[in-house]
């Protein structure tokens, strides 16, 4: 026999999770628009229930549309298996709220979406889960925030809103010394730039409303375990190893072994908090998988080129990329993400609000909103829209300046884009002077 | 649960009930390199079913201490040992791969212990290739690849789990990487070693179920009908949409006719 060989990404991309439909033949991936499934008999129900027979019951706990989007996005990922949600915020409750009980904490990069931050430093504290928040420039960092009653390490892949990368092989070997799993939201990476779970991270999570889905069409979120944390040998979990009255004493590690965290996370997780996903969602964002190997090369491609335009221009102070050797992750980011570091960066414009606020009316092709990750190239200016109320001391403490500007960088024209930002910059100037 | 079993700690899954030596038991016994969760749906059936349940973690896999044991010879009066130390008489004997050749020469060696066997994706002689041998004998990760790819059916990459939102591959690969150095390549070694298939098999007395999967190049169908003819009475089922790693490819059909099997 031959040596053997997986499938490459991009086939996996088209097609894994799928066969064509058994009754209609059907290529593309059905909508199953349906709540429920019919059960063949009593004893087919009870052994359905009762986790005895492989199925679905209920959209809610699972729909074959949204398995494909699942199965599809863990094999991408090297993963035992992965649960679609509502959206990427639903992943990182989803996640947390399987291996945290009240009175325990998290060690959380400091460089993060605000959502993320938002959910972790206030929302979770409500209900008895504290975070800690460190500079992720240095593993050490998370290794000094780890306590008795830390269950968790979190960071992105590339932070928010400077594009640190995670130095996910240190990091990780911090949490796992200390018995505990490194989770990372892989939203601006995607498998395409970065496998984590190569690098040694046990969880991760994307935003699939953004590049997976890439067409700003629908939200959602993937959740998906690589299965190579021993929640058994952590001792840290019983949660995971420990019978459990809320499922009819199961204990999920002794039942499924690689596949406990996320048998928890579907049979209670989806059942109880319920943040599903839709199958026309999931639909929509395995269209979008379906091109990643050829959007993402290109989204890269471009973001190189508008990052060098905006590096050379006298109205720009500075451009947070990693690909930029002025990033202090620069080095980092060569070893982490050679095909690319992703296509959102921010840059600092000279001239304070007014300019900001000039820069972005006089953009054509870029559209002015509060996403990333679509296949049209995007802007915002934080200091005249998400942070207005901010002083330019508070925007300062939290990694931003007056002049700050985000761009996600689209699929068009990369000349159009540079000559769109050059028109803007212009106009800029003259508010500025 | 955990058992005591020569002085050594050892493990079976009994989904949640306590073993009753007045019900029948089934034992499952799970392939090379894996362990008792392999047989996950179908041991929680017969768990909720009547069944005394004995999913087993043979010596060096899972949960139970090691080191792993070096024939299916061992492996098969290790079972009854088993059996010993729950104070059952007799048991059904569910076997994959190499459990399978386990469960046949434990029926041999023991036959007033052992009900009757279901030997799921069965070959005699289980013949290794030399490649993958070595790549186990060095513990290299290509002979964790070569046992994932080629334990499934090849539409498994391109096709859906019956398991909503899981990657056959991955959680293969998962289990695998777990095991300790030398695990799988003792275990590929016995299936290799193992000589003693068709004499074992003119001795098996009781019930014997081959389940094969067609799609199945680990251990093609064809590679069973030798065992098959030897056990008198012996049952054969192919299941047509599967590869190696039937309780996972097609559970609904192998639990189907395990409920028919052991009725």
């Amino acid at each position: 026999m031959a040596t053997p060989k997986y499938p490459g990404f991009d086939t996996l991309a088209l097609h894994a999770g799928q066969s064509p439909d058994a009754t209609t033949g059907s290529r593309a991936v059905p909508i199953y628009a349906t709540t429920s499934y019919v059960f063949r008999d009593t004893e087919h129900a009870a052994s359905l229930f009762n986790m005895e027979r492989a199925g679905h019951v209920y959209s809610r706990i699972s729909n074959p549309t949204v398995a494909v989007l699942e199965e599809r996005v863990a094999a991408l990922e090297g993963g035992v298996g992965a649960i679609a949600t509502a959206s990427g915020q639903a992943a990182l409750h989803l996640a947390v709220a399987t291996l945290l009980d009240a009175g325990q904490h998290v060690v959380a990069s400091n460089s993060l979406y605000g959502g993320s931050h938002n959910l972790l430093g206030y929302t979770l504290r409500r209900f008895g889960i504290e975070t800690t928040f460190v500079s992720p420039r240095d593993p050490r960092n998370f290794e000094r925030a780890i306590r008795d009653n830390t269950r968790l390490v979190f960071g992105e892949t590339l932070g928010n809103p400077g594009l640190d990368v995670l130095d996910i092989p240190a990091v990780a070997k911090v949490a796992h010394a200390a018995g505990l799993p490194l989770l990372v939201d892989s939203t601006f990476t995607t498998p395409w730039l970065m496998k984590p779970f190569e690098l040694g991270a046990d969880l991760l999570y994307h935003s699939a409303t953004k590049f997976l889905g890439g067409h700003g069409v629908a939200i959602g979120g993937v959740l998906v375990d690589s299965g190579r944390f021993d929640w058994e040998k952590s001792g840290k979990f019983p949660q995971l190893t420990a019978p459990y009255d809320g499922f009819h004493g199961m204990d999920f590690e002794e039942e499924s072994g690689t596949r406990a965290f996320l048998l928890r996370a579907r049979r209670e997780g989806l059942r109880d908090f319920g943040a599903c996903m839709a199958p026309m969602t999931a639909f929509h964002i395995l269209q979008g998988i379906e091109t990643l190997h050829l959007r993402m090369p290109r989204h890269v491609d471009n973001a190189r080129k508008v990052a060098a335009f905006l590096d050379a221009h006298p109205m720009v102070d500075s451009v947070g990329y990693p690909e930029l050797p002025s990033h202090p992750d620069h080095e980092l980011a060569k070893r982490l993400l050679p095909r690319g570091a992703g296509a959102v960066f921010s840059f600092n414009m000279k001239g304070g609000r007014p300019a900001g606020r000039a820069f972005i009316e006089a953009l054509r092709v870029f559209s002015h909103l509060a996403n990333v990750g679509d296949a049209k190239s995007l802007v915002i200016h934080p200091a005249t829209t998400t942070h207005y109320r901010m002083s330019d001391e508070d925007l300062q403490k939290a990694g931003i300046t007056a002049g700050t500007v985000r761009l996600s960088i689209g699929l068009e024209d990369a000349q159009d884009l540079i000559d769109d930002l050059g028109r803007a910059l212009a106009a800029a100037r003259k508010a500025a002077q | 649960m955990n058992l005591d079993v020569d002085g050594k700690e050892a493990f079976a899954y009994t989904a949640a009930h306590a073993i009753d030596a007045a019900r029948p038991t089934v034992a499952f016994l799970h392939g090379a390199g894996l362990d008792h969760s392999w047989f996950g749906l179908q041991s929680r059936y017969f768990g909720y079913h009547g069944r005394n349940v004995l999913a087993l973690d043979l010596p060096g896999h899972g949960r139970s201490a090691g080191p792993p044991l070096g024939s299916v010879e061992a492996m098969a009066d290790w079972v009854v040992r088993v059996l010993d130390s729950q104070g059952l008489d007799k048991a059904a004997l569910v076997g994959h791969s190499m459990g399978s050749l386990v469960a046949l020469e434990c029926a041999a060696r023991h036959p007033e212990r052992v009900e009757r066997i279901a030997l799921i994706g069965v070959a005699y002689p289980m013949k290794v290739s030399d490649a993958f041998l070595e790549a186990a004998r060095e513990n290299r990760h290509d002979a964790f690849d070569m046992s994932t790819i080629w334990g499934h059916a090849a539409q498994v990459p391109l096709g859906g789990n019956p398991n909503p939102g899981m990657w056959m591959y991955g959680d293969t690969l998962a289990r695998l990487e777990r095991l300790a150095p030398g695990v799988l390549y003792s275990d590929l070694k016995a299936c290799n070693d193992y000589a003693a298939g068709l004499e074992s098999a003119a001795r098996v007395k009781c019930p014997a179920l081959f389940l094969l999967g067609r799609r199945d190049v680990m251990t093609p169908p064809r590679a069973a009908a030798g065992l098959a003819q030897a056990i008198a009475g012996s049952r054969t089922l192919q299941i047509g949409s599967s590869g190696h790693s039937l309780m996972a490819e097609a559970p609904d059909a192998v639990l189907d006719a395990l409920i028919e099997f052991l009725a």
